[in-house]
């Protein structure tokens, strides 16, 4: 497998499909795991982690899910490549850095993803599409016995798993859960929902990733704390909260339906007539407008777009996807153009 | 709009910051805001944060004291303040007294619930602990579960020279 197989075949997680998938994007398990006595990879000499991630790769060679995943040494990849694997989601913006000794493994469909040498040893990551925590923790936690069958994993019976920062030790699991909330935005609400989830020991983040800020109306929550509870109650947790939140953002939907639906199909059409129409574009404001058709397909306004096609896009308009799908470097401005042609080529616009 | 910093390239990046209560909006262009971004890293980052938990209450470690320094990473206990990251493994032994009231502090407990490896291996540091935690038996018996007879031996006499030490 090799990265151009993947521009024409987008993750498992986009397809918009799963317990609803009106609001929830997605659903996201990763777990930490070191092996035992090496020194973790911010600790580790050059020579050290070349071992470390020779071992690992060798014990993933012996385990049938890594049948047909791709192996890539961070090493071996260009600017655009490693720029690509961040924007899917199938890697840190860290991990893209520092490259010695560094890969990443993603199986087929991008459910799996494993970071080789980033803070810890092994970041194993499995995507759903949907609402579906208990599903992809059904898959990381076999694959994640499989592997503590062939590599000895720093775990000690008072803390679990041991992690280069403390702040992951004990299951060493975060569960993550990404909301489509437009309504709670619009209805002005959102900063509510987000302190309290912040009370409740919860941390929020945007579409892409940590440290970034919320876009196209997009929140991911994921539990803070990794010590002191079973992963599976860790994972009721999340559900409960997100259920919750679910629910505002559907009562948020009917509100404005009720109240303002003359307004709401306006911003919806508009976005989609821009969308449909524009020779340049920047990434944000395409992420704004598809957040309103997105919203636009949930409430049946729109129904001549498919909410896949929608997911997608927010992931294919980042600057190194636009970059790979035309096989070349482009400027900013350049992009801007090219962004403009592949939404209205997939918005059937003219 | 043009970035507020080099007033040349075009903002592409807008960020809300609060500085001594006050908000302030910057719109910067993408060159720029990758420096503001490490500028703010820098001074504010995680490491800052754990290194306020984990001295909340304590003394600060006077010259004369041995540092504390980690044998199998050599990663001292100044440094992980400094970092806010562990060496290895084996750290969490080195710096016990430390991190067992930061996990706390940390996770609300520092006592691990969850899942554990299909294979155990037990180290001097987790020996120690199945002791305390009488679970040395569990480990032999998941050992005979997954057949898994040398370490079960192993095990077995471990448990029978602490009985024994035990009983005199």
């Amino acid at each position: 497998m090799n990265l151009d197989d993947f521009i024409n075949n987008m993750g498992e997680w986009l397809k918009g499909t799963g317990p609803n998938s009106d609001i929830v994007m997605s659903s996201r398990i990763r777990l930490a795991r070191n092996l035992l006595d090496k020194p973790f990879p911010g600790k580790a000499s050059k020579k050290e982690i070349v071992e470390i991630l020779s071992v690992i790769e060798d014990a993933m060679h012996k385990i049938d899910y890594f049948k047909g995943s791709g192996f890539f040494k961070i090493s071996e990849l260009d600017n655009i490549g490693k720029q690509f694997l961040v924007e899917r989601h199938l890697m840190s913006h860290d991990h893209s850095t520092n490259v010695e000794g560094r890969s990443v493994v993603v199986s087929e469909e991008e459910v799996l993803s494993v970071m080789i040498n980033e803070e810890d040893h092994l970041r194993i990551q499995v995507m759903h599409s949907g609402f579906d925590l208990a599903g992809a923790w059904k898959i990381i936690d076999s694959i994640d016995s499989a592997l503590s069958e062939e590599l000895d994993f720093a775990y000690s019976p008072k803390w679990g798993y041991l992690t280069a920062c403390p702040t992951n030790t004990g299951t060493a699991m975060r569960g993550s859960v990404m909301l489509h909330l437009p309504a709670l935005v619009m209805t002005k609400q959102i900063n509510k929902v987000l302190a309290a989830i912040s009370k409740l020991n919860f941390a929020s983040r945007g579409f892409y990733g940590e440290g970034t800020q919320a876009s196209g109306n997009f929140y991911q929550i994921s539990n803070q704390i990794s010590l002191g509870q079973k992963e599976e109650d860790i994972l009721q947790n999340i559900n409960g909260l997100i259920r919750q939140i679910i629910e505002q953002e559907e009562q948020a939907r009917q509100a404005l339906l009720l109240q303002n639906k003359a307004m709401l199909e306006d911003k919806i059409f508009r976005s989609l007539g821009t969308l449909r129409s524009s020779r340049i574009i920047s990434s944000q404001e395409t992420v704004e407008l598809l957040s309103m058709i997105r919203l636009g397909v949930d409430l049946d306004i729109v129904n001549d777009v498919g909410r896949k096609d929608i997911n997608q896009l927010f992931i294919m308009i980042q600057p190194a996807h636009l970059q790979k799908i035309e096989k070349k470097k482009l400027s900013a401005a350049d992009r801007d153009s090219r962004r403009a042609s592949l939404i209205r080529k997939k918005l059937g616009g003219k | 709009m043009l970035c507020d910093i080099c007033n040349k390239k075009k903002a592409s990046v807008h960020l809300t910051e609060i500085v001594d209560g006050q908000m302030a909006e910057l719109h910067l262009c993408e060159g720029c805001s990758k420096e503001k971004s490490v500028q703010m890293e820098q001074q504010f980052g995680l490491a800052d944060l754990l290194a306020g938990l984990a001295d909340f209450g304590k003394h600060q470690a006077t010259p004369e004291e041995t540092p504390l320094v980690c044998s199998n990473c050599n990663l001292s206990y100044e440094d992980f303040r400094k970092f806010g990251r562990l060496g290895c493994s084996n750290c969490y032994q080195t710096f016990e007294v430390h991190l067992a009231p930061l996990l706390k502090k940390i996770h609300g407990s520092n006592k691990h619930l969850g899942k554990k490896p299909l294979k155990v291996v037990v180290t001097s540091q987790n020996e120690e602990e199945c002791v305390n935690a009488n679970s040395l038996k569990q480990l032999l018996s998941d050992a005979i579960e997954r057949e898994d007879f040398e370490d079960a031996a192993m095990l077995r006499d471990k448990i029978r020279e602490l009985e024994n030490e035990g009983g005199e």
